[in-house]
């Protein structure tokens, strides 16, 4: 592969509303503030990509409607509709294959349409549809599945939603910055058992801009340039019941495919700090256990020992995650962001020590059904 | 934020979408929702390739790559592989809260099969046994089975 890097990442703060600024509002600002990072004008981009999704937007072709407010006009522009950190994969594709700067923007107003009744309409209209499935639904299920399986109590994945609202304390772009216990999360209203309220992720307002470049212009942009030094991504079964919820095949070939190509044979050892999308407390432990940091079953007992705290061996969701803020779509970019924002040594409080390679994470579907995985570094 | 802002409520504009389908179910999917239908019974599809049970049947094993043809009917009850007791409500949800989703391996299948519990949530269980219970009034549809009851 030729070496491609973020040259420039920006993020709106995230609300529970955004009362001031339409969808092209966020989007313009993200775009102008990711061009100033890398110090490049509209006139360096020479692709776009829009991570807009025609249902939760509420619009057809969505798309289109930010193309003028993600610089798109005289570009070649093309949309991703599903999680960010597969559009960034869509916009390093394109470098790869002959563009120079691909920026690549994602957005989205919770605020504005109603989650469950989107989500819903991710599930099967004949069979699944009309049962009122919804993604938090479906993630209790997946909970349920997990936890039941390797005996894991509602106290341990508790100890995520502390962790990372406590985390999100230190980062301004956060919605949700909490110091709370294990015995909150417990005696908060219960949405889906297992889930309780803070084991969710809130419904956020949001966007967020990254620009991919060639060598050529990675040479001279302001920033330090972070390589991308590995990145696959990999999709499962789509009905619920054709996979076994607790065991998240899909990520763990992603993540095969990423650190072969990265050279990591030792994850735990060998990459200094994680962001993964946890939009409930459960999935950080999953997915850690996905990513092959520990065995199938041990994901919660990382946090018990301290490792995925801050000052830990593995420091994972410095910025908070998706339990402090949860732009879906724009959420996966956020990991990316915030991996990049790592690696450079510019995440300000919530900056891991020495951080030299970050990986990130997003996923697509109910439950995960599809993952991407990218790992970061500092040198080409 | 601009200063004016921050005390007015802006202006919104409601809107709603509601676009008509009519989603061919498909063949496959016919014969299922027909047999739900007609004859209280649940019907899959066997893999030729993998031996997977499929339901809802599938035309094709994703898995395999194959053409699925051979068709099996399934027991009317399983055993629960996972659940939930749904506390919110929104207006798609076929019942008010308190009820359950619960993914049931039915007898002679390999995957779990999506649908709702009604009654006694707090005796639900992974592992316990459960039995469709279909509606009077059927239409060819994934709701004439009304619900899952515990045996
Ligand atoms: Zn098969």
């Amino acid at each position: 592969m030729d070496n491609a890097a973020i040259v420039g990442v920006a993020q709106t703060k995230y609300e529970r509303r955004k009362k001031d600024q339409i969808l092209a509002d966020l989007v313009f600002d993200v775009t102008r503030a990711a061009l100033d990072d890398a110090g490049l004008a509209i006139g360096d981009i020479d692709s776009v990509v829009t991570v807009s999704n025609d249902f939760f937007d509420g619009r057809t072709i969505s798309g289109m409607a930010v193309g003028d407010a993600a610089g798109g006009e005289d570009k070649n522009i093309s949309t991703v509709s599903g999680d960010g950190a597969f559009g960034a994969f869509y916009g390093l594709m394109r470098v790869l294959s002959g563009y120079k700067a691909t920026i690549v923007v994602a957005h989205y107003k919770g605020s504005e349409g109603s989650v469950p009744i989107t989500t819903n309409g991710m599930f099967d209209p004949i069979f699944h549809r009309h049962l009122g499935i919804d993604a938090i639904s479906a993630a209790a299920l997946q909970a349920d599945a997990y936890m039941a399986r390797f005996g894991i109590r509602e106290e341990d994945v508790a100890q995520v939603s502390v962790k990372n609202h406590g985390n999100a304390k230190n980062n301004p772009y956060a919605q949700l910055p909490m110091d709370i216990t294990v015995a909150d999360v417990m005696k908060s209203r219960k949405i889906a058992e297992p889930l309780k309220l803070l084991d969710c992720c809130p419904i956020s307002d949001g966007a967020a801009a990254i620009i991919i470049a060639n060598e050529e212009i990675a040479a001279r942009t302001k920033k330090k340039p972070v390589w991308v030094k590995g990145v696959a991504h990999c999709c499962e079964e789509y009905f619920l019941g054709d996979r076994r919820l607790s065991d998240p095949v899909a990520l763990q070939d992603a993540a095969r495919r990423a650190y072969a190509m990265a050279g990591i044979t030792d994850p735990m050892a060998e990459i200094d700090v994680a962001e993964v999308l946890e939009p409930f407390s459960y999935m950080e432990p999953l997915w850690l256990e996905g990513l092959g940091f520990c065995k199938p079953g041990e994901g919660a007992h990382l946090i018990e020992k301290g490792i995925t705290t801050m000052g830990g061996r593995l420091p994972v969701n410095p910025s908070g995650g998706a339990l402090s803020a949860n732009p879906i779509l724009v959420a996966g970019l956020a990991r990316l962001i915030e991996a990049t924002l790592q690696v450079r040594g510019e995440a300000g409080d919530r900056q891991v020590k020495n951080a030299a390679t970050a990986l990130a994470h997003g996923f697509n579907g109910p439950c995960g059904q599809s993952h991407c995985v990218w790992i970061m570094g500092g040198k080409k | 934020m601009a200063e004016w802002l921050k005390d007015v409520e802006p202006l919104t504009l409601k809107g709603r979408i509601a676009v008509p389908y009519s989603w061919w179910v498909g063949d496959t999917g016919s014969r299922f929702l027909m047999s739900l239908r007609d004859d209280r019974k649940i019907l899959g599809t066997k893999c030729p390739s993998c031996g997977t049970v499929f339901v809802p049947p599938r035309k094709n094993c994703g898995r395999c790559f194959v053409d699925i043809e051979e068709w099996v009917e399934v027991a009317a009850e399983g055993v629960i592989e996972a659940h939930t007791i749904v506390h919110y409500a929104y207006p798609v949800q076929p019942v008010k809260p308190p009820f359950a989703y619960a993914l049931i391996k039915l007898d002679g299948t390999d995957v779990g099969f999506l649908h709702l519990i009604k009654k006694d949530l707090d005796k639900i269980k992974n592992g316990l046994r459960v039995k469709a219970k279909f509606k009077e009034e059927r239409t060819g549809s994934i709701l004439d089975i009304d619900s899952f009851e515990l045996i």
